[in-house]
């Protein structure tokens, strides 16, 4: 275990994150994980490491860090911009640094939350299963206590390249998944955000973007609902508000009609649910969400979508398509197996200039 | 196969999950019920089954879609709560065996239980009457919910039954067993909280590094057992919830 980095600005904030502790629901425990596993699972192929490592989750960028030892690094996400001592490097690819390097994260132009990942994985205590940092619940994370990075922290690998690099999957196929991860994401975002970023419920962006489609399965207590209730759940849209953390996403628009009133006996809360407190409002609870709750869930977000969440930003408008289940499913595995195919490109625009993109592993 | 009238229903929640609900009341038959299947389903070890939550009146099964489809999974799940739920005449108590009695031992009043008296002036009973209620019922979790070992428990006599505080506390020390409408609870580790606060109870319900990392589980029995102080440091009772 050697130190790779230190933290010099954490930025809004920036957590370490695996793909989460499951299976301690019942201890009233949730998954946390970083809320775009795809993401994180890329930067960490790319960096040369096995899917579920440990990375950063960094909200909103503004992240700079400095190196302290040669390491290679990838970031994926939310498309920000990534420096090496002020020379702009590729996102979504693996870049080198020797020490003393400051590596930056920029503010991201679609998007909302990066992932930086470290060849050999970053070491972290690991609580019940994982080292998700979840703030609210003090578990995981840099000190084991859900506390998030802050300037001074030091970064270390927790295996020596050799131990994990025959662990990942051959870079081309890398490759594929990363150009198909980032042109669903940039098809979505780059003209979802509003011109003008919602800073407070008073500023009125200068431009709307356009409206994101989630897929959700109906239930479980779409029953709770009147049909006019349901009838404005799918026809309308809904606009994101300021209140949207880990924890769930809180939105605007018209009143979705409860049948029988807002309380339901408390029950689970499976993953993307979408709950309806009285006010008719719904909320997308999403990786750190209470494990039960006792509003009814009137849908919950198809797998397929549930990455894309981790993007939206106050003011964002969505729509909900609802699809059954088994069609749910059905789009994800075409999804993964389109991702899997090999010879995609794809064209990204960095400082104002347009590069046709192919990326490759360092080996 | 004999099966409840009031069979189960399995309802989707979202394309990788699924609802087990037993009706719509919170009571110790459908809390047996949902601990029978909650108990079948973990006893299967089903390696695509990641999450079995029971709660009130229902079981959240998550599965993993990349080992299982949403049809398949909602076909073994149904097989297999189909036998956990058939009735066999003794269902309500079932599920109870002597070993899932825990006890809780409390040290009611004084530093550890600040609002005891408020209790007793808001009920009309003496401080002494309040503990003797609360120590008196076999409570049953019902789930755990809220934070890591939080247990929502049922049975509570309702004659001690005093509203929240009107503000919060901001600090809530771990190990605190406190009153809230017609409900009682322990917190497991300090938190904010509303509360009535009427004793404390040395024992650790939540250590996010020990396997199980919670002490109670949806259906067990707890048992509350006033302690005097100097047992509670015997114990290893902590001073002001400096514990997890």
């Amino acid at each position: 275990m050697a130190n790779v980095l230190e933290v010099v600005n954490p930025g809004p904030l920036s957590i370490l994150q695996d793909l989460g502790r499951l299976g301690w629901m019942k201890y009233g425990v949730p998954p946390s994980g970083a809320l775009d596993q795809e993401a994180l699972a890329i930067a960490n192929l790319l960096a040369g490491n096995p899917e579920g490592a440990t990375g950063i989750e960094v909200t909103y960028g503004n992240f700079t860090a400095q190196a302290l030892a040669p390491a290679v690094l990838s970031c994926t996400g939310a498309w920000a911009p990534v420096h090496i001592d002020g020379v702009p490097v590729l996102p979504w690819a693996a870049f080198a640094v020797t020490p003393g390097q400051i590596v930056s994260i920029g503010t991201p132009a679609w998007g909302v939350r990066a992932y930086l990942a470290v060849r050999g994985g970053i070491a972290a205590p690991v609580v019940m299963g994982s080292t998700s940092t979840y703030i609210r619940g003090a578990l995981g994370g840099i000190d084991g206590q859900g506390r998030a990075l802050r300037a001074g922290d030091l970064v270390a690998a927790s295996e020596p390249p050799a131990a994990v690099s025959a662990a990942t999957a051959p870079a081309s196929a890398v490759t594929a998944r990363a150009v198909a991860a980032l042109a669903k994401r940039q098809a979505v975002f780059a003209t979802a955000h509003s011109s003008a970023p919602a800073r407070g419920s008073a500023s009125t962006p200068s431009s709307k973007g356009r409206a994101i489609a989630i897929r959700v399965v109906m239930g479980p207590q779409d029953d709770h609902f009147t049909d006019a209730g349901r009838q404005t759940f799918v026809d309308q849209e809904f606009t994101l508000t300021n209140r949207a953390d880990r924890m769930g996403l809180r939105f605007d628009g018209p009143a979705i009609e409860h049948a029988r009133g807002a309380d339901i006996i408390s029950d689970g809360m499976p993953p993307g649910a979408i709950q309806v407190p009285g006010d008719g409002l719904p909320i997308i609870m999403l990786a750190d969400r209470q494990t039960t709750g006792g509003y009814p869930k009137i849908a919950c977000v198809a797998r397929a979508d549930l990455d894309l969440l981790a993007h939206m930003r106050p003011g964002d408008r969505v729509r909900f398509v609802p699809l059954s289940a088994q069609d749910a499913y059905e789009a994800l595995k075409q999804e993964q197996a389109a991702s899997r195919a090999p010879g995609r490109a794809l064209r990204i625009k960095i400082d104002g200039v347009e590069h046709v993109v192919a990326l490759f592993e360092l080996q | 196969m004999n099966v409840h009238e009031d069979a189960p229903k399995l309802l989707w929640a979202g394309d990788s999950a699924v609802v087990i609900q037993f009706g719509n009341d919170i009571s110790p038959s459908l809390a047996s019920r949902v601990r029978r299947a909650a108990n079948a389903l973990e006893g299967a070890r089903l390696p695509w089954l990641v999450e079995v939550l029971p709660s009130y009146r229902s079981v959240l099964a998550e599965f993993d879609p990349r080992l299982i489809s949403p049809a398949a999974a909602i076909e073994a799940l149904q097989g297999i709560v189909n036998v956990a739920d058939a009735p066999d005449g003794s269902e309500v108590d079932a599920a109870l065996v002597e070993d899932d009695i825990v006890t809780i031992p409390v040290c009611y009043g004084g530093q550890f239980g600040p609002d005891l008296d408020d209790v007793a002036a808001h009920t009309g009973l003496a401080p002494r009457e309040v503990i003797a209620l609360h120590s008196e019922p076999l409570y049953l979790v019902y789930m755990i919910g809220f934070t890591l070992g939080f247990p929502y428990l049922g049975g509570m006599d309702p004659r001690i039954a005093t509203p929240r505080l009107t503000t919060p506390r901001t600090v809530v020390p771990a190990g605190s067993v406190g009153i809230a409408g017609n409900q009682t609870g322990v917190y497991p580790s300090a938190s904010p909280g509303g509360w009535r606060l009427i004793g404390r109870t040395p024992l650790r319900l939540a250590d996010p590094s020990a396997d199980p990392p919670c002490l109670l589980r949806a259906g067990n029995r707890i048992r509350f057992v006033p302690i005097d102080e100097p047992t509670y440091y015997l114990v290893g009772g902590a001073d002001n919830g400096q514990r997890a």
